[in-house]
């Protein structure tokens, strides 16, 4: 198993605890986490990103448990091992759009993929050396994802990428995370209540407040 | 990309802020930086000047102007004394050595000095070319002098009457250009430098000439001399000056200014009070007059110090506030940083560094600015004191200002980077 969380708990302060469904996934495999707005499912995806520890429960990637890991080495498995795609796109406005991709590279100290490569799968080539301020929303969330795969990284999370999107922009990201992750035979989570997406991927779980 | 260059984007983002925290912090430490050339290279030459004269003395008035004209050139004598009382002090046992000055002439605002070569000794005068004066009316120039006028051994010129330029010239008697000095660094090299009788004839004649005297009243004069025999007139032009000591002469004569050497330390206590009750003339020690004078100038330093501080303390908050306000812009980018690997360390690396950044921005340009600021002033006065002054000397004190602009910049930027170190990712990107 290349993801597994087993019996994970949460509790945000004065709420009530949040129990997630197990989840297991193998290379290139992927799947959606519906539910309810308020039922948990950012937080579940925080969780598996090492961004919160679960207070019961495990949550193991390759192998490692994520939990066991501390400060500095959690953030820097997080950065080599882990691809997050915001809701927003949240680049770094001070740079431009290859910068930002090569900002994941130096903090997770690892090579990762051709950048000139990556932008030029992604449609972006022509964008390569833009501000980030000058992109649609589109080309942004593109870059986001960009930047999420940039590392290669084992597992891509993602909280509701598609949600400021229409139709046809959706459908492309979906299609691209999907293509991206199964090339380079990553885990792919996909946080939604967005029905479009349902079509594209069909295997998911569903978070549900207790 | 690393930290360096994020930092510097980041800096780069906002020029306007930027710019102004760099150019306010600048302005605070080029005052500082012209504060600290300034006093350094004055109180160097100050005792440079003054280094083997231990009083001065001259005719009665303010001792510090007595100090300023005698030992650096720089304000007008105080009137003349004769030299006969001037020569019963050579003979005092206080005393170990004197050397007179007889002022009253400028070339093109340079002083003209009357002297013995005594004088060039004092200063450890070498010579670029030529020789010292031998006869009457020969002159040896200062290394500046030679430079911005030009003028080259074997040449003449006409001095002016008075000691600062626009007085008439003397038309009767060139000067005669036989050495000129290597460079000294002193006020030397500001000056020419003559035989005291030089200076004596040049004045018996315009005195004997023309009957209107300018009314240029603070330009020294010489007395008027009895009118003399032809045939000595040519003789004593060309018979040997003194070399040292005074010169001989029959007639009353009068000179400026006594450079005296103390024979011991009981002179310090004794000499300056025998002269100044016993006799017509005036003492004064430079130590103790120049230090009055820094005393006085204190307060207007300390003013200016002051202001730089305020300039500092304003631009120690303004890239507080910077850094601050842009850090609530960053939160999401702190976040993101983090997910993709960045460590807490990392991003208090960061924002320390852009503090840092900044106010090593502001120490370069603040150094230079003060330099360039010395040099413009510099360049305007083209005599004088303050044109012996070097822009482009580097102090190590001026680590010192490097070192406390760095300060201001880590001490501004604590607290911004502690915030950031704290940002929690999670709560941050959850938040719409
Ligand atoms: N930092 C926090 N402090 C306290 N409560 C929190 C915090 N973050 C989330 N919560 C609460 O935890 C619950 C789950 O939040 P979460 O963001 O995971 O929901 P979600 O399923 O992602 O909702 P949505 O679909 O609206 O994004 C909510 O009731 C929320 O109010
Ligand atoms: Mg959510």
């Amino acid at each position: 198993m290349l993801l597994e969380s087993k019996k994970v708990q949460y509790t945000h302060p004065g709420q009530k605890t949040l129990a997630f469904p197990d989840i297991r996934l193998n290379h290139g495999e992927s799947i959606l986490v519906l539910g309810k707005s308020g039922s948990g499912k950012t937080t579940l995806l925080n969780l598996l990103a090492g961004l919160l520890s679960p207070e019961t429960g495990t949550i193991s990637l390759a192998g490692t448990k994520l939990s066991e890991l501390k400060g500095q080495k959690q953030d820097l498995f997080r950065g080599k091992e882990i691809g997050i795609v915001f809701q927003k796109p949240h680049l770094l406005s001070a740079l431009t759009v290859r910068e930002n991709l090569e900002l994941t590279h130096f903090f997770s100290k690892k090579e990762g993929q051709n950048l000139d490569k990556l932008l030029a799968e992604l449609g972006l080539t022509a964008k390569a050396k833009s501000s980030v301020l000058t992109l649609s929303e589109g080309e942004a969330q593109r870059v986001s994802i960009a930047r999420a795969l940039a590392n290669e990284p084992k597992l891509i999370l993602a909280d509701e990428p598609t949600s400021s999107l229409d139709d046809e922009n959706a459908a492309n990201v979906i299609e691209l995370l999907k293509s991206q992750a199964a090339k380079i035979g990553a885990a792919l989570v996909i946080v939604t209540h967005d029905q479009r997406v349902k079509s594209q991927i069909p295997n998911y779980i569903e978070v549900e407040s207790l | 990309m690393n930290l360096f260059k994020l930092s510097w984007k980041y800096l780069t983002f906002r020029p306007l802020s930027t710019g102004l925290n760099v150019l306010l912090l600048a302005m605070g430490l080029a005052i500082i930086t012209v504060l600290l050339l300034m006093q350094d290279q004055f109180e160097k030459k100050m005792t440079q000047d003054a280094a083997g004269i231990d009083l001065v003395v001259g005719a009665k008035g303010s001792p510090l102007q007595l100090i300023l004209s005698g030992v650096y050139h720089i304000d007008f004598p105080t009137g003349n004394i004769s030299m006969e009382e001037a020569k019963k002090l050579t003979r005092n046992r206080l005393v170990k050595s004197v050397i007179p000055l007889a002022l009253g002439d400028n070339y093109q605002g340079f002083r003209i000095v009357g002297t013995n070569h005594d004088y060039l000794n004092l200063y450890k005068a070498e010579f670029a070319e030529g020789k010292a004066w031998e006869e009457p009316f020969e002159v040896v120039l200062g290394s500046e002098i030679a430079k911005k006028s030009g003028l080259k051994v074997g040449e003449t010129f006409e001095g002016s009457h008075g000691i600062s330029v626009g007085s008439h010239d003397h038309e009767d008697h060139p000067y005669r250009i036989v050495g000129i000095l290597s460079p000294l660094g002193s006020v030397v090299d500001r000056l020419i430098l003559t035989s005291i009788e030089s200076v004596w004839y040049t004045h018996d004649e315009a005195e004997s000439e023309e009957v209107v005297i300018e009314s240029d009243s603070l330009a020294t004069e010489l007395p008027v001399a009895a009118a003399e025999e032809p045939e000595i007139h040519q003789d004593k032009f060309h018979s040997p000056v003194a070399k040292t000591g005074f010169p001989e002469t029959e007639l009353p004569r009068e000179v400026t200014t006594l450079l005296l050497q103390y024979r011991n330390p009981i002179a310090a206590v004794q000499l300056p009070r025998q002269i100044n009750s016993g006799t017509s003339m005036q003492a004064a020690s430079p130590s103790f007059e120049m230090s009055r004078l820094f005393e006085l100038l204190g307060v207007g330093v300390s003013l200016l110090q002051g202001l730089a501080f305020v300039l500092i303390a304003i631009s120690g908050l303004g890239i507080f506030i910077a850094l601050y306000n842009s850090l609530k812009e960053r939160k999401y980018d702190l976040a993101i940083l983090r997910a993709i690997g960045a460590s807490r360390i990392q991003l208090l690396f960061l924002i320390f560094l852009e503090g840092i950044m900044l106010t090593f921005l502001g120490a370069v340009l603040g150094i230079l600015l003060g330099h360039t600021f010395l040099w413009v002033v510099i360049s305007q006065n083209d005599q004088g004191v303050v044109s012996t002054l070097q822009a482009w000397i580097f102090l190590k004190e001026e680590l010192w200002v490097l070192g406390y602009a760095l300060g201001v910049g880590l001490l501004a930027s604590i607290i911004p980077a502690w915030s950031a170190y704290q940002t929690s990712i999670a709560k941050q990107l959850t938040k719409a």
